[in-house]
């Protein structure tokens, strides 16, 4: 698939301070990308590096075949969804979402049209005449999505859509937004710190720490393969072996990744002192000390629920005890 | 321990009681805070208006030069005469042009302060807006005197850069032109727009400080280039600051009577109308009359900026 947006050995420093530090990456044209990281991973500076409001200190970022930096970000036929969704306050949502095609020099009746059809695209026909103010978050959200689809950009950036939206709307507007993207066909590009977000909506996440990619891959990379700890820990939260005890237990010299799920209770294996016990509705979680290390065993419904501060025997499929490769 | 132990013991004294009385009563607070500044916008300040405005319904005899307490609009039509009609347009016109010059100057100076100035450079900013507000305004209104005179360091620099003749054949310009700049229009604007400057910066920059970046990024995402982002976004974001601003230097302008009778021609401005019809022509009702027509500008003024939308983005 042809490339949509490149980055070779992009950097963003703020002088001592590296935003964005020699990342590469390739996201292909009709994919739905996520950058997936903490605060201050250099998820949201790569975003703004693509939609021209930062320029990289070093490296070349290619956006459809074409040379991004020094471009500034009226040039570029890329759109972004903000944070705060940055409506103008003054306009009403019609003019909004039809500010890109006024900007443009396209006539009155012709950009309103496209406008109410873009808001009929996010069901939102009819709203035309409100102010934001007099919006609700998650129709606000809508308006900046319309506000940015109506330009018809080639790459659709979206920085922490979600993140003012509470838990349903959320929820909601995740499979809107794919779905979404599944019948436009453009790239879309987003950003969030939630891993969950990320693991269900995106074809490929890439995740960053401290300035860097970390891993790039599927979810299912992602979650079930992670290359290093940090993937592990942040995106699976899966239990982290240290190379010592996977030496022991496996004869490897190499970080390990167990998934909490995968734990489960035996009659002769690892020897667990259990430290607390948390009731989550589907499942219950245990915290447990075992080889010295912390870990985490999630138990279904129904199983028998360890005393806090008991020693119990715990086991896992050898398969399901991932080496990291890094 | 008794029963009452759970809440403490009633603070005595008068006071102690004042306060309970206060707190359980706010809006007697409220009435009490806002009285004695009430009594005197109300009663010192525009009652006093009033009593000024209502004198502009009478007349002065034309023979006997006293004033006739009786119901009349023939000041009003005096007002409208070419002698005193000259003295509202040229005082409109000069507040019209220091209220654009300002907008002009101040917002970029506003534009910076708000999105870049930082710390020291923060401090550095409100300084220089705000120290020319620390000295008096006699002594900064003759000190421009001695920069714009012919013997001053304005005519001093042009000669210098051999541009003497520049300046010559810019004040040689009838109506804005002069002897020297001191004596001239443009010398009183410049006055004008130095000493009310501060008042167009501070509210752009309060207004300006409100818009966030995003909406400026968004703009230009969206492919606008930076001059439609001013015109479509920045402009009417800041527009109530601007509009405050203008209320400032263009109500400043049109009352004041020392600026331009320090430097300029001897044209006059309505202000010092005022002052000579109230003091030594005893004619309180022209005066009177003359003070009406700043309200009433203003008035429209601000009419027309509320059905411009002016003040949507409030």
């Amino acid at each position: 698939m042809p490339s949509a947006i490149r980055f070779s050995g992009v950097s963003r420093h703020y002088g001592n301070v590296k935003a964005v530090d020699g990342v590469d990456m390739d996201i292909a044209e009709g994919e739905f990308f996520a950058m997936l990281g903490p605060s201050g991973s250099g998820k949201t500076t790569s975003l703004r590096l693509i939609a021209g409001f930062e320029q990289p200190t070093a490296g070349d970022i290619h956006i459809f075949g074409h040379v991004a930096q020094g471009l500034p970000p009226y040039k570029r036929n890329v759109n972004t969804v903000f944070q705060d969704y940055a409506l103008f306050p003054h306009l009403n949502v019609r003019d909004n979402v039809a500010y890109g095609l006024m900007v443009a020099g396209q006539a009155k009746a012709e950009r309103y049209r496209s406008a109410e059809r873009a808001l009929d695209m996010v069901a939102l026909g009819g709203y035309g005449d409100r102010k934001p103010s007099a919006l609700s978050g998650g129709q606000r959200q809508r308006v900046a999505l319309a506000r940015a689809l109506v330009n018809e950009p080639k790459a659709l950036l979206l920085d922490e859509p979600l993140g003012a939206l509470d838990l349903k709307l959320r929820e909601q507007m995740q499979e809107e937004l794919k779905s979404l993207q599944r019948s436009l066909g453009i790239t879309f590009i987003f950003v969030t710190h939630d891993q969950g977000e990320a693991l269900s909506m995106a074809d490929r996440v890439a995740v960053f720490n401290e300035g860097r990619i970390v891993q790039t891959g599927t979810p299912e990379d992602i979650y079930y393969r992670p290359e290093v700890p940090f993937v592990a820990d942040f995106v699976g939260s899966s239990n982290v072996l240290p190379p010592e005890i996977m030496r022991d237990i496996r004869g490897v010299d190499a970080y390990g990744a167990l998934r909490p799920e995968a734990v489960r209770r035996c009659d002769a294996g690892h020897d667990a002192w259990v430290r607390n016990v948390s009731f989550l509705g589907a499942s219950t979680r245990v915290s447990m000390q075992v080889h010295g290390v912390a870990m985490t065993m999630l138990l279904p419904r129904g199983a028998e629920i360890p005393a806090v501060g008991s020693t119990i025997q715990v086991c896992w499929q050898q398969d399901d005890l991932h080496v990291m490769s890094r | 321990m008794t029963e009452q132990s759970a809440i403490m013991d009633r603070q005595g004294g008068l006071m102690g009681r004042l306060s309970d009385a206060l707190w359980r009563k706010p809006g007697l607070l409220i009435f009490l805070l806002i009285l004695p500044p009430a009594l005197w916008l109300g009663i010192i300040y525009l009652g006093s208006l009033f009593a000024l405005l209502a004198q502009s319904f009478f007349s002065v005899d034309e023979f006997s030069g006293l004033i006739q307490y009786e119901f009349t609009l023939k000041t009003y039509r005096e007002l409208l005469r070419p002698s005193n009609f000259d003295i509202i347009i040229r005082t409109v016109v000069m507040a019209a042009a220091v209220t654009l010059g300002a907008a002009i100057i101040g917002f970029p100076v506003a534009y910076y302060a708000a999105r870049y100035a930082r710390g020291k450079w923060r401090a550095i900013f409100y300084l220089g807006v705000m120290l020319p507000l620390w000295s008096s305004y006699l002594v900064k209104v003759y000190s421009w005197k001695l920069i714009l005179a012919k013997e001053g360091i304005l005519n001093w620099l042009f000669e210098t850069l051999r541009l003497g003749w520049l300046l010559n054949a810019y004040l040689a310009i009838p109506v804005i032109g002069g002897n020297s700049l001191s004596v001239s229009t443009t010398g009183t604007f410049l006055v004008f727009l130095y000493v009310w400057l501060p008042f167009m910066i501070l509210p752009i920059q309060a207004s300006l400080e409100r818009v966030p970046l995003s909406m400026l990024e968004a703009s230009g995402d969206l492919g606008a280039r930076p001059a439609q982002t001013f015109r479509h976004v920045l402009l009417p974001l800041a527009l109530p600051g601007v509009i405050a601003g203008s209320i400032f230097t263009f109500s400043l302008t049109l009352g004041d009577y020392i600026v331009p009778q320090i430097i300029g021609s001897s044209r006059r401005f309505i202000g010092q109308a005022v002052y000579a019809y109230q003091g030594t022509a005893g004619n309180i009702p022209l005066a009177a009359a003359f003070a009406v027509v700043p309200i009433l500008l203003m008035a429209v003024y601000l009419w027309i900026a509320k059905r411009q939308g002016a003040f949507d983005a409030l």
